[in-house]
């Protein structure tokens, strides 16, 4: 067999491959971005939350061992349930998966890195910083108290008038853009890094798992995050969304809710099904049987996982018509999960399992999964669900579900890639008794629990009268949450005594796996980059590893002298060109910190402080994209084999060009969750809409503002034919003195047509819905208002021309998004009440 | 359905189990493509299909009136922590209101009207229907049927504030006679206080403005705010649920209701002379 690049390779080639890649030290390790590094912080400050949630569930067990307890305040349990709830699903659980993948995917698809390592560490900085202030208001009492779920009116300021409730909005709208930034980073990593013949359809599970779980992130969170924005504004300023006396709606949060709500449940599993079917064949030794049913049953949930909100709300007096449609797109999710626990027990059958760690919380996920699944099914039974829902009944099946289908899937994973990254493996005979504990402990805290939730018992009580009878089971489930409180402080221990972290000479494949990230590894990942050819490349492929290592295959050096991957095209992963990747900086350290500190000084209302910080963040943000965008530094580079790659790449299909595409789905998406609310206000007030007494602007002011943005468009189309012309200076003046103003005067045409004709967002949900469209439009104004000057500058310092344009064509793509959100959003505010009045 | 989770999951442990142990010759016919489709598509498609079909005619089958019949009908009304009830006439126009509380008349068909009048709180008496959501700005219908007479408890299952755990109430299922009785009864106003201590208490109820929060028909205490009052001594529980109604329990609650039951809108009257609490309490415990 012909390979690449032929051996033995130059000196000293490893030794600059070292040097590029190498870690920062001292006080400078807090700017490293390699993802082995930034993974292992994520991975460990998400199991840092998963440990401080899980102590105050133990708190509220102790409270509820034995009835009329007073070892917590009503209003301190009810601070307890709410951090647990949202701290394990937004602190833990989201970013547990996103961690793991930040790890994982480029060491499994043999690329240096992901390609926005610095987005990964400003995501885990920002989360970081922000989730464990968060955590800390419980000790100042000021942690929320509404629930997970953050009902209004109960949160709404009326009946929640201290910030406890803006924590929540601020804290955890701040950490969904975190997740949303890791995942633009995961859709664009695994799209874009494979390995040279990692086709689709040689794709590990796990990274079509992670692709699926992204792609719902990005389709899944801007309904949260428009819901929190919504609240926030009627919380701060008195906008009336959710208030039913001023046109408000307060079933339009849950819809908003539970549109995010409920996928996020798979958002969580997906990426753990995806470890399991990684885990199953290395434990059984065979190929996953029926790895095409498998990758569809991924695809199938995440599309399924959209239609079944409304099973969260069938006790609020809905249509029996479409509980039934909901019922059944509930009960339909049965099926992709059958396929998978098939294709697993078809797996192990087909090969021969040896009883490791990571088998033992494999069989434990199996078991306690399939008990949460067919719970599942039975509460999406509408008649019974009227029964269960709000009951421990629910308890019982969520925290079946969640630690069947995540945390032992998580801690098999643990257990199983540790080798990986550690010198040493976890103790298998220690391994063994945390699984036991755990497992023992999940079955007794929770299996009483369907049986207190049938007999009467609601969820979320901070007590219960003794004379019911709930006693006994209550107590039974206490004891079980210690035990499993105590499976967990045993792997601590264990972590603490085996796990050594590093890059160079980790345990090694001591499972004997067919993937990738079992290579040889280092700073710079591996050595070459393999040619892939088959979905188990270490099975299939005798000697790949001792030929990666040696360097044979492609990339073996660092041909532009920094820090670089290779850019493969997404369908069949064929090498397209080099990509160059930044190293460490403080700038992105310091915007993660500085936005961190924004959002949490405006939830305790110090205004001043708050836009301070923020313009800081902003400098440092602009800071960090001046170095970005390179531009051909570098003639094109040989990588072996006779290819010859460019170093860098514009237009569609370039890396940034995804990114941006991806963010703008994210943007489309929360536009399109506040067509909904609109239209959603609208139903509640039909009839009445605009409200008596209310006029419509003349449509003079709509095609007056429409023309604008029009203009806006084109000239920005102009400054891009312009620059591609090469005449830089005509462009800049389009973009900075023709597209930008229009765009500006545009929005303010739209807007003072409603101001002038007396609409005020405080008095009606419908002027509070028709003046957020506007904002929606607004905050990209304001970002191009930002980022054309950056451009203009880039170009006056030599960073931006004909041929180094990457960061104009996010510009263009942002101006050509925004006029098309806004003619949308004119299309409805004056065209929609046209049409129905 | 839980058997038949139960039977599903033991097949699954079963296999798994087989999967594992069984000697690999006996075993291989399970490691293919075809446990897959037979196992997680055919399998869950029909169970699911007929469970979904079973599910909807369940469904259908919840109480509806017979044609004809006279249907009581009742407005329920959410509040934080407590429940207003209000029994309608024909026409929907209150006929009385009383709180807490819920007496139906065994045998016939209860059509309640849930509301809220803060945030959203949830109906449930777990032994009579299902559960539904009193949301504010909207009317949701329950209707229910008591086939037994007793008393059954419900309890607010929507987290509603910070004392959702003490906001419960009491479905009195009475015999149609019974029923007819209590109507009767419960739409009067507030009986005479019989004796001078008794007199005496009211009239510091009156004097101190508990009247500007509650009700007591027939006095001048006609207050909105709070539960009606006019037959409290006669009712389940104190507090929603909290408490028997003893004059012990009512003088504790108007001395400091905050500690019982903290945040809810009852301000303490702990700066009463000695015995006057008290006094207030005896009087409210004979109204029946």
């Amino acid at each position: 067999m012909s390979f690449p690049n032929p051996t033995p390779r130059p000196e000293g080639e490893l030794e600059q491959l070292k040097r590029i890649w190498r870690p920062p030290s001292g006080l400078g390790f807090l700017t490293v971005v390699n993802n082995t590094y930034i993974g292992l912080f994520y991975v460990g400050a998400a199991v840092m939350f998963f440990v401080l949630a899980g102590i105050l569930a133990l708190i509220m067990r102790t409270q509820l061992a034995v009835p009329d307890n007073d070892l917590v305040s009503d209003g301190l349990y009810n601070q307890l349930f709410t951090m647990h709830g949202t701290m394990m699903m937004f602190l833990f659980a989201v970013p547990a998966v996103e961690a793991m993948g930040v790890y994982l995917l480029p060491n499994m698809l043999a690329a240096r890195d992901l390609p926005f390592p610095r987005l990964s560490a400003f995501a885990f900085w920002a989360y970081l910083i922000g989730g464990s202030v968060f955590f800390l208001s419980i000790f100042w009492g000021l942690a929320p108290d509404g629930g997970w779920f953050m009902y209004p009116p109960l949160t709404s300021i009326e009946y929640s008038p201290a910030d406890n409730a803006d924590f929540w909005l601020l804290g955890i709208g701040f950490i969904e853009i975190s997740a949303i930034a890791g995942a633009i980073e995961i859709v664009c990593g695994v799209l874009l890094t494979r390995a040279p013949g990692m086709s689709l359809d040689k794709m590990p599970v796990y990274a079509w798992a992670m692709l699926v779980f992204a792609g719902m992130i990005i389709f899944a969170f801007p309904a949260v995050i428009l819901a929190t924005l919504l609240l926030e504004l009627e919380r701060a300023f008195g906008w009336p969304f959710f208030i039913p006396g001023q046109g408000g709606d307060p079933l339009l949060w849950q819809h908003l809710f539970w549109f995010f709500g409920h996928p996020e449940v798979y958002i969580i599993f997906l990426p753990a099904a995806g470890m399991v079917s990684m885990i199953v064949p290395t434990i059984a030794q065979k190929p996953l049987v029926g790895y095409r049913l498998v990758v569809l049953a991924v695809i199938g949930t995440g599309v399924l996982s959209f239609g079944l909100w409304v099973h969260h709300m069938f006790a609020t007096g809905l249509p029996q018509l479409s509980l039934s449609f909901f019922s059944a797109a509930s009960m339909a999710v049965a099926i992709p999960s059958g396929i998978q626990i098939f294709a697993w027990i078809a797996t192990i059958a087909s090969g021969k399992v040896r009883l490791t760690t990571p088998s033992l919380f494999i069989l434990g996920f199996l078991f306690i999964f399939t008990i949460g699944g067919l719970t599942g099914v039975m509460v999406a039974m509408v008649p019974f669900d009227w029964q269960a829902h709000d009951t421990y009944f629910i308890v019982a099946h969520l925290h079946y579900v969640l630690i069947g289908g995540m945390v032992f899937p998580l801690f098999a994973a643990f257990y199983y890639w540790v080798p990986v990254a550690s010198r040493r493996a976890l103790s298998e005979k220690v391994g063994r008794w945390v699984f036991g504990l755990m497992f023992v402990g999940v079955n007794v805290a929770f299996f009483p629990m369907h049986i207190t939730g049938l007999i009467g018992m609601p969820r979320r009580v901070s007590t219960y009268p003794a004379d019911l009878g709930w006693g006994d089971l209550n107590m039974v489930s206490t004891i079980g949450a210690y035990l499993i409180g105590a499976g967990v402080l045993l792997f601590l221990i264990d972590v603490a005594r085996n796990f050594r972290i590093t890059s160079a000479d980790n345990a090694g494949n001591v499972w004997n796996a067919p993937t990738l990230e079992w290579l040889p590894n280092d700073n710079y990942a591996t050595r070459s980059i393999p040619i892939v050819a088959s979905r188990d490349p270490l099975w299939d492929q005798p000697g790949l590893a001792e030929d990666v290592e040696a360097g044979r295959y492609y990339l073996p050096n660092a041909p532009t002298g920094y820090r670089e991957t290779i850019v493969t095209s997404p369908v069949t992963a064929e090498p397209r060109y080099i990509v160059q990747i930044p190293g460490p900086g403080w700038f992105h350290v310091l915007a993660a910190a500085f936005t961190a500190a924004c959002f949490l000084l405006l939830t305790v209302k110090l205004v001043t402080p708050a836009i301070i910080c923020g313009v800081l963040a902003v400098f440092f943000v602009l800071a960090w994209a001046w170095q970005l965008d390179p531009g051909p530094t570098h003639p094109p580079v040989d990588i072996g084999g006779g290819l010859k790659l460019p170093v860098y790449k514009t237009g569609s299909g370039s890396h940034s060009w995804w990114a941006t595409i991806c963010f703008l789905l994210v943007a489309g998406t929360t536009f399109l969750c506040m067509i909904f609310s609109y239209l959603f206000l609208w139903l509640s007030n039909v009839g009445d809409w605009p409200p008596a007494g209310t006029a419509l602007p003349a449509l003079s002011w709509a095609s007056g503002s429409a023309a604008l943005y029009l203009a806006s468009a084109l000239l920005a189309w102009g400054a891009s034919r312009t620059l591609a012309a090469g005449r830089l200076w005509t462009s800049q003046g389009l973009l900075l003195l023709g597209a930008l103003p229009a765009l500006c005067g545009a929005l303010g045409v739209d807007g003072w047509g409603f101001w002038q004709a007396g609409l005020r967002p405080q008095d009606h949900a419908y002027g509070a819905a028709v003046y957020t469209i506007l904002c929606l439009t607004g905050v990209f104004a304001f970002t191009l208002a930002i980022f054309t000057p950056f451009l203009t500058l880039r170009a006056a310092f030599g960073r931006l021309d004909t041929a180094r344009r990457a960061s104009f064509d996010v510009g263009l793509l942002l101006f050509y998004y925004t006029a098309g959100q806004a003619l949308v959003g004119l299309l409805l505010t004056h065209g929609f009440p046209r049409a129905v009045g | 359905m839980t058997v038949g989770g139960a039977l599903i999951l033991l097949l699954v442990l079963a296999l798994t189990a087989y999967a594992l142990l069984a000697a690999p010759e006996t075993r291989g016919w399970l490691g293919s493509r075809r446990t897959i489709l037979w196992g997680g598509i055919a399998f869950p498609t029909v169970t699911v299909t007929a469970l979904l079909i079973y599910g909807l005619l369940v469904a259908r089958g919840i109480v509806t009136p017979a044609v004809g019949e006279d249907v009581q009908r009742v407005e329920v009304v959410g509040e934080q922590f407590w429940w207003r009830v209000r029994y309608l006439d024909d026409d929907g126009r209150v006929l009385f209101e009383t709180a807490n509380e819920l007496h139906l008349p065994v045998g016939r068909t209860v059509e309640l009207a849930l509301t809220s009048a803060d945030v959203i709180h949830s109906f449930w008496v777990p032994a009579l229907a299902g559960k539904l959501d009193m949301i504010p700005g909207r009317t949701n219908i329950l209707r229910l049927r008591a086939e037994r007479a007793g008393v059954y408890r419900g309890q607010c299952t929507e987290f509603c504030g910070v004392q959702h755990a003490r906001m419960a109430f009491h479905a009195v299922a009475l015999e149609a006679e019974a029923y007819d009785a209590w109507l009767r009864e419960a739409s009067g106003p507030a009986v005479e206080p019989a004796t001078s201590g008794l007199r005496e208490g009211r009239e510091r109820f009156l004097q101190l403005g508990c009247g500007a929060c509650h009700a007591v028909r027939g006095t001048g205490a006609a207050g909105v705010l709070g539960p009606d009052l006019t037959r409290i001594g006669s009712r389940q529980s104190l507090g929603a649920g909290m408490m028997p109604v003893t004059a012990e329990n009512l003088a504790a609650w108007i001395a400091d209701s905050q500690h019982l039951k903290p945040g809810n809108l009852m301000p303490p009257f702990d700066m009463l002379p000695d015995g006057e609490a008290q006094a207030i309490a005896r009087y409210l415990e004979s109204l029946k």
